[in-house]
């Protein structure tokens, strides 16, 4: 019971970001959307896994999060240097 | 040497709990995964003190047990403010000193800052921190420098080590 | 066995459930309010603080809550290891996206300069 409510609560927190994803205004607006929304995924399959009594799905849960932060960093990157292959100057390799 | 063997330990301790199948032949087929990263880690020049800050081990759980107890905090806030009216959210700009010595403590002071609801860094140059805030008081922490203060704690054995 | 420890275990089972009754619907609501404030508040760098509401004070109470049910052993192991990964991604991520919103040219809401000449 108390998971179809966490389940609830996450799913609709997905549709509000969907909303802002959708109406922008700026790119960076989308891409936090983007990464709060795979945030909400991982939390939906460790819910998920728990409802469906199958804990495996906890390593998804863990995978899931490993790409989406990559996917979000990727995306930035790309959206500065509009190229995936460029390390950056060396300036901005000392700037943590 | 050291930091090869806290390397180490750290991948197999990994391993133990992401596997769940505990045979001899899972067990070193494990165990064999573990020593190709350790290698493949030596070669890339990462087993070294920066990226493996065994320093920071013993003071890390008081430090995190009072982050999350900031967080908490914080939470508390600004989860008020995203429902109150318009006029509690007075974002603003702040710029504060690092004291810190280490990049790495750097890092986790400006991470500590951005992971806290209320306060996010959002440039980090010249030995300053740009630190965007939800409310004047929502960064009180920072600017009063006690989380300065206590990232300066935590890297203090890691900074003396520096060459 | 006596009848008193069984009835101490099930008190213990009832409270068990309760606390994480009360953590999975309490880190429901706090990411239903981060998802009203990143359509509520006026700019990018305002509504990171929102979802930062969600990525720390939701993820770790609905996760704690599981690791509740789940009781000690691999499974809560597991939900440590992704706490402790979202705790480091995530900042590491709104940081880079503010930097890199700031180095494009998306000023902060006008005010800002204000505050900080009045602190």
């Amino acid at each position: 019971m108390m998971l179809i409510a966490g389940i609830l609560g996450v799913a609709v927190t997905m549709l509000l970001i969907l909303v802002r994803v959708l109406a922008g205004p700026t790119t960076y607006d989308r891409i936090l959307g983007i990464n709060l929304f795979g945030t909400k995924t991982v939390l939906l399959i460790a819910l998920v896994a728990f409802i469906t009594d199958r804990t495996d799905y906890l390593d998804l849960a863990l995978t899931y999060a490993l790409i989406n932060f990559i996917g979000t960093i990727a995306v930035l990157k790309f959206m500065q240097y509009g190229d995936l292959g460029w390390a950056g100057d060396v300036e901005d390799d000392t700037d943590v | 040497m050291r930091h090869l063997v806290a390397l180490m330990s750290g991948l197999v301790l990994l391993w133990l709990i992401l596997s769940g199948h505990y045979t001899p032949l899972v067990l070193a087929l494990g165990g064999l995964s573990c020593v190709l990263v350790a290698w493949l880690c030596a070669r890339l020049g990462l087993v070294s003190r920066e990226a493996v800050p065994i320093a920071l081990l013993p003071r890390l759980p008081l430090y995190t047990v009072w982050l999350l107890f900031q967080i908490a905090r914080a939470n508390m806030s600004v989860t008020w403010r995203l429902l109150a009216p318009r006029r509690f959210i007075k974002p603003g700009l702040v710029e504060v000193g690092l004291g810190q010595r280490s990049d790495l403590g750097r890092a986790i002071f400006a991470n500590s800052v951005t992971l806290t609801p209320g306060t996010v860094t959002i440039g980090l140059e010249n030995g300053r921190a740009m630190i965007h805030s939800l409310t004047p008081l929502a960064d009180d922490d920072v600017t009063e420098g006690v989380m300065n203060r206590r990232v300066r704690w935590l890297e203090s054995r890691h900074a003396r080590a520096e060459p | 066995m006596s009848s008193l420890d069984l009835l101490d275990i099930v008190a213990w089972h009832e409270l068990g459930h309760l606390a994480s009754w009360f953590l999975i619907a309490a880190g429901a609501v706090l990411s239903v309010v981060s998802g009203i404030g990143m359509l509520r508040l006026p700019d990018l760098y305002t509504r990171i603080h929102a979802a930062s509401v969600a990525d720390t004070g939701g993820m770790i109470l609905i996760l704690a809550g599981l690791m509740i049910q789940a009781g000690l052993g691999l499974v809560t192991a597991k939900l440590v290891l992704i706490v402790i990964f979202l705790l480091i991604t995530s900042p590491t991520a709104t940081h880079a996206l503010a930097r890199a919103a700031r180095q494009d040219g998306v000023t902060p809401e006008s005010n800002a300069q204000r505050t900080k000449t009045t602190r």
